[in-house]
């Protein structure tokens, strides 16, 4: 049956959602905080012992005690292995930090933003542990649902009601597309546990197959905000509270990545063993228009939120190059990178966070010179702008490595510059905004300028005159969390591991469904050196320096460059980011219409 | 993108898109010709291992009890959602309480028609969910079904015209209990599995099939998923109805 | 036709799509993704449909007797009053919407772009 611990991840969140919302009327602020931080932190814990107890073999835990019978499964089980059981660890502790930065001064109303986050993070966690697809779908809407109604928290402002309509109308969509597949796979093969699906899918892929797994696919793309899905993600970031986007980017559009990876490995590999080729393919080149894109847009943009949103596209389009690689290699690279740059870009969001608290503002030019007396802020900045930049020894670094070695020999060699560039601008753009709000480096704007951007509305109430402590320690544990990470000492051979763990299909079908438990598996050995990649880290990191002080040259100095030819092409990409539905529906049908073509072309061939 | 070129670019993506979906679903199991052994395992086995006759609802409060707890909690956030959104804010103002629907009221009267009917139907309304949510288990129906049936007698009251009425019984405090500890119920009794082992295992006796109190949990889960239902449906409705009448006052003063 | 059920999903979601696309009010937009949203419900219960099978209820009928697939119908019967809240959550977001700008036209919201 399993430990009895592996649905508490799910249960103990949810169970305080809805006792805060049953006291709502009658509980004090400070009480919901309670509950909240202990649900969160036991759910965190309990997260944590399942890791160390799957570390070598992975529990099944099947719901109702309906174990399969004859090799057909009847129940629904929970997969928790060391990956499932890190991710879940990981959401509670960037649900930690959330709460502790909204506590005391973040406006709530009563406990409705608690029972929201909460609900957000059950729903989180049961996605990282699901075994059973429509399982996995009902995870993806509970998630789904309390991330539109954070989204649109910020009732007053019309732009907060744009960004979640867009994020809401998208994500339903990608989640329906998705069901669609599933409804496919289910009269294919008579199943909705992966592991069944796995065994009764015939090594034969025809359009069917093919066609399910491109909507599931494509479905949960959407969530990961992959071109040309990846619309929705800036408006929405740009509108939530900031303890809130700490969540979406940390690792909400993450997760569809990893739901990516799980679908394949545990059910789609059989049929596609022979075309890994063509997906690889087409991943590889969709992951990498969306780095280089969201990295160019982050560059571009003045808004701190906005800029961080897009720089959050680039590298989830970083780890779908990792997944579309197909290798356990790259696997366990990505898996750590997830938490390397998720604590970064949570540390990021935070003193944005805090700016919006002090200054009313997260625009660049209207906080010109204003983070000066803010030292230490500005340093935990600037230290998580590293970490975009996979310096080492934070967790992006070792994640890259781990993903640009198993790229090693293959003919995808290049996604090593793609990787660079894309960390190279976003992390420059991280000390742009470092810089000249910090620092006060670089060309005061004009008054015109100033006058074009808008005060932010103020999401927290209180003294505005200071940092206050909680809202400064949970971004710093959250950088300190994004440098840890890679320096743990024998942290990779573990990720390894686990990542063998997962990408062996016929054993996790042996588990799950006959109970047979799983061989240690057999690990080749490293042979990578790290050096060649350090020194690469760091010219990385040089690079995105230099750019970001080219970028704060004066506007004569920049003529030298240009600029001006690009921006016309450039102006035509950013118009494309309209801010209106209908066209991000008609990119959205344009990509699974691209994709599944190219696919279905390539895979089902006469 | 003009409504033009959207059309025609969505037009050329979207037959594309049929055509493939359509090339796709030729080779699905012909209609009619459910193949699969999942459905008929259930089939076989739900009377005879938790002897309650709807198979339905012994799949969703029984054999995948997880998804449907998933469900609910989707209802509930959404509920819970709605009501954040449509909170009255710090620029707002809370529209004053208005009488019941009147020739000179600013909700117009309802015909006598609409009333008589819409009053006469309220009470069989709510004997007629009841009798849905806790027959379940043996006959179609069940706490999802039965709870918007629940849901609508309420709503016909406001239908009637008696708009102080509705907002009196949706806006007590008993309903915003009901909802919590619906889909609390529904945890709780889930742990109630973890003593024989799983979380949401049938834990209470089977009873006899056919009977009211039959299906252990299965009967137990219904009526809190029903109650959960109405609650949220009522709730939702109640959001809905104070934004617009505040709108309307808004608009007259 | 034997694949008319299917096709008719298709042609549920596709026509779903095409009303988000041109949409020029948020309450129709909302509407449509409800239409969109039975595409899949549709689907699912085809694909369980037996001929000559009864409704999966044993009270009358002994078991064995043949009958349609019951996992369907309990996913989509779940789903049809859970997304009907979700409707309402969208439809609350579209009030605001016209309760802060006085329009309710998708294009004309441009508030957030580039």
């Amino acid at each position: 049956m399993g430990s009895p611990l592996a649905p508490l991840p799910v249960l103990v969140p949810l169970a305080g959602a809805i006792f805060l919302a049953l006291v709502n009327k009658h509980s004090a602020r400070w009480f919901a905080d309670l509950v909240s931080i202990s649900a969160v932190s036991a759910s965190g814990i309990i997260s944590l012992v399942l890791l160390h107890r799957t570390a070598s073999v992975p529990i099944v835990y099947w719901f109702g005690g309906w174990t399969p019978r004859g090799g057909i499964a009847v129940g629904i089980n929970f997969y928790i292995d060391p990956i499932s059981a890190g991710l879940a660890a990981f959401i509670c502790l960037l649900a930690l930090c959330s709460f502790i930065f909204s506590l005391h001064y973040f406006d709530s109303v009563g406990n409705l933003y608690h029972v929201l986050m909460l609900g957000f993070v059950a729903g989180m966690c049961g996605f990282s542990c699901s075994g059973d697809l429509f399982n996995l779908f009902v995870f993806f809407e509970l998630m789904s649902i309390s991330a539109f109604a954070l989204c649109g928290y910020k009732t007053e402002e019309p732009s907060t009601q744009q960004g979640a309509i867009n994020f809401a109308v998208m994500n339903t969509i990608g989640g329906f597309l998705a069901l669609l597949g599933i409804a496919m796979l289910y009269a294919r093969t008579g199943a909705l546990n992966l592991a069944q699906i796995g065994r009764a899918l015939s090594h034969q892929a025809d359009i069917l197959f093919v066609t399910a797994f491109v909507f599931v696919i494509c479905g949960f793309l959407v969530k990961a905000a992959v071109f040309p899905f990846h619309f929705w993600l800036a408006d929405a970031h740009a509108v939530a509270p900031t303890p809130v986007c700490v969540l979406f980017s940390g690792i909400m559009v993450q997760l569809a990545v990893y739901a990516v990876a799980r679908v394949y490995w545990s059910a789609m590999e059989g049929p596609m063993s022979g075309h890994q080729a063509a997906i690889t393919s087409v991943l590889a080149i969709a992951g990498t228009i969306t780095a280089l894109l969201g990295a160019i847009m982050c560059f571009a943009q003045q808004h701190i939120k906005r800029m961080l949103a897009f720089s959050t596209i680039s590298h989830t389009g970083i780890l779908v190059v990792a997944f579309a690689l197909l290798k356990p290699k790259a696997l366990a690279g990505a898996a750590l990178y997830v938490i390397g740059h998720g604590a970064a870009k949570g540390a990021l969001f935070l003193v944005a966070g805090i700016l919006l608290h002090r200054f009313g503002s997260v625009d660049e030019s209207s906080l010109y010179g204003r983070g000066r007396s803010m030292k230490w802020t500005g340093a935990v900045f600037a230290f998580s702008g590293l970490g975009l930049a996979g310096l080492i020894p934070f967790g992006t670094f070792a994640g890259e490595h781990g993903m640009d070695a198993a790229a090693e020999g293959t003919s995808f060699w290049w996604v090593k510059v793609v990787f660079i560039i894309a960390a190279t601008l976003t992390a420059a753009a991280v000390f742009r905004v470092y810089a000249r709000v910090f620092l006060g480096r670089g060309v005061p704007n004009a008054a015109e300028e100033l006058a074009k951007t808008s005060d932010e509305a103020r999401e927290t109430k209180g003294p505005h005159d200071h940092v206050p402590a909680v809202m400064f320690i949970p971004a710093a544990i959250l950088a300190l969390a994004a440098i840890s990470s890679g320096c743990v000492p024998g942290s990779v051979a573990h990720f390894r591991r686990s990542a063998s763990v997962f990408s062996e299909t016929a054993a996790y079908q042996a588990q799950v469904l006959d109970g047979t438990a799983l061989q240690e598996p057999m690990l080749s050995k490293a042979g990578e050196q790290p050096f060649p990649a350090a020194i690469r880290s760091a010219v990385t990191t040089m690079l995105a320096v230099a750019v970001a002080i080219l970028a704060l040259l004066p506007h004569r100095h920049r003529k030298l460059l240009h600029v001006e030819r690009l921006s016309r092409t450039f102006l035509a990409v950013r118009n494309a980011h309209s801010g209106k539905i209908g066209d991000y529906v008609v990119y959205f049908s344009f990509g699974v219409t691209a994709i599944g073509t190219v696919l279905v072309f390539l895979i089902c061939r006469h | 993108m003009t409504i033009t070129a959207r059309r025609w670019l969505f037009g050329v993506c979207g037959a594309a898109l049929f055509t493939i979906f359509i090339l796709a679903v030729r080779e699905l199991p012909q209609f009619g010709h459910y193949r699969g052994p999942y459905g008929d395992v259930l089939n076989r086995e739900t009377v005879y291992e938790r002897h309650v006759t709807d198979v339905v609802s012994a799949v969703n409060f029984d054999w995948r009890g997880i998804d449907t707890l998933g469900e609910e909690s989707i209802l509930f956030l959404s509920v819970v959602g709605t009501i954040v959104l449509l909170r009255t804010g710090d620029e707002e103002v809370q529209g004053k309480d208005n009488e019941d629907a009147g020739p000179n009221a600013d909700i117009p009267l309802p015909s006598d028609a609409t009333r008589v009917a819409a009053l006469g139907l309220v009470g069989p309304l709510v004997v007629f969910g009841l009798y849905i949510v806790t027959h379940g288990h043996l006959s179609p129906g069940g706490g999802f079904q039965g709870g918007v049936v629940l849901a609508t007698a309420p709503l016909l009251v406001y239908v009637a015209g008696a708009l102080k009425t509705f907002k009196r019984i949706a806006n007590h405090q008993f309903v915003e209990i009901m909802e919590a500890l619906g889909i609390g119920g529904f945890l709780g009794i889930g742990f109630l599995g973890m003593a024989r082992g799983a979380y949401l295992r049938n834990a209470l006796p089977l009873g006899t099939t056919g009977h009211l109190f039959s299906g252990g949990t299965i009967f137990l889960l219904n009526v809190s998923t029903g109650a959960a239902v109405a609650a949220g449906m009522l709730s939702v409705m109640y959001a809905f109805l104070e934004h617009t009448i505040e709108v309307r006052l808004r608009s007259k003063a | 036709m034997s694949i008319l059920p299917y096709v008719v999903s298709g042609w549920l979601f596709i026509i779903g799509l095409y009303g988000i696309v041109t949409s020029r009010n948020f309450v129709h937009l909302v509407m449509c993704l409800a239409v969109l949203q039975s595409s899949t419900y549709v689907l699912l219960l085809s694909v369980g449909y037996r001929v000559g099978g009864g409704p999966p209820v044993f009270a009358s009928v002994p078991v064995g007797t043949p009958a349609v697939d019951p996992l369907v119908q309990a996913l989509v019967l779940t789903d049809i009053v859970v997304e009907a809240t979700v409707v309402a959550l969208l439809l609350s977001l579209a009030i605001r919407i016209h309760k802060n700008t006085e329009s309710v036209e998708p294009d004309k919201i441009v508030e957030l772009r580039g």
